[in-house]
């Protein structure tokens, strides 16, 4: 199954393309669907990152929740990030965890890692296999293999339905 | 049109003041790895509310800028991880108020087990 992964390459060029040419004119969408399928098909015949995506109309509906559970979370850590520094005492509890995923696919890891990363508080340091290794800014309470699993889960759970 | 203006700039100002916040935790925190911390993330929201301003202002831009702001969350975190990641490989001390340190503890043992 090498087609699903030229077809959403294909695609997310071709939209980019034309986001920015901002026309729907004849000439620039056929050069814009002819570079795009050039580009897929030798970039994305050896390549299998994007074929565990399941193009379902599920899929399109846990995407929309993925990015509104993703931006809350980002907006709610910047906010609890600029009182930890605003904080004359700062109250930073700082350490390195180890987390474990469910996640199969490589792309899913990738897409949890970088969630993680990008909510700030958290950012992941390495991935072996399974086990993330997460760096803190404060780890609530003493145990933190719980702690660990908290801050995978809210993001997994919506993973685990796009990719398996 | 002036209504959209004046929320863009408020938007703006609101981006400017997250940046700031990351500038005073870069002066604040005790070792890299938070200083990372607050460096490369309060500057994610702050950038993109700060560009988001500047599509409200100006509305011809606005997909472009989506476009920018996509790119912003693609790179971010890439670079920031690969920061850490380094520093941690050629060993920078973490801070004294660290609580515990998995990934060490983990490569010493594989370490002593070769």
């Amino acid at each position: 199954m090498k087609f699903k992964g030229i077809f959403v390459v294909f695609v997310m060029l071709l939209a980019i393309w034309l986001v920015l040419n901002n026309t729907l004119q004849m000439a620039p969408l056929l050069i814009g669907a002819g570079v795009s399928l050039l580009l897929s098909v030798v970039l994305c015949t050896k390549c299998s990152v994007f074929n565990d995506i399941r193009l379902t109309p599920k899929t399109f509906y846990y995407t929309l929740v993925y990015l509104g559970v993703f931006i809350v979370e980002l907006v709610k850590s910047n906010f609890d990030i600029a009182m930890r520094v605003l904080n004359p005492a700062l109250p930073i509890n700082p350490g390195i965890i180890k987390a474990e995923t469910i996640l199969k696919s490589k792309m899913a890891r990738l897409i949890l890692a970088n969630s993680i990363t990008l909510t700030p508080g958290t950012f992941t340091i390495d991935i072996k296999e399974n086990i993330l290794y997460i760096h803190c800014v404060h780890i609530d309470g003493d145990n933190t293999e719980k702690y660990a699993q908290s801050i995978v889960r809210k993001f997994e759970k919506y993973l685990e339905v796009l990719y398996g | 049109m002036e209504y959209l203006e004046i929320i863009g700039a408020i938007v703006t100002l609101i981006g400017a003041m997250f940046i700031l916040f990351a500038g005073i935790g870069l002066l604040r925190m005790p070792d890299i790895y938070n200083r990372i911390q607050a460096g490369t993330k309060a500057s994610t929201l702050g950038s993109m509310l700060t560009l988001l301003g500047i599509g409200l202002i100006h509305p011809d831009w606005l997909l472009k800028i989506v476009l920018l702001i996509i790119f912003i969350l693609i790179s971010n975190p890439v670079s920031s991880h690969v920061l850490g990641r380094a520093a941690h490989f050629i060993k920078v001390p973490l801070s004294s108020r660290t609580a515990v340190d998995k990934l060490a503890e983990d490569e010493d043992r594989v370490t002593q087990s070769k």
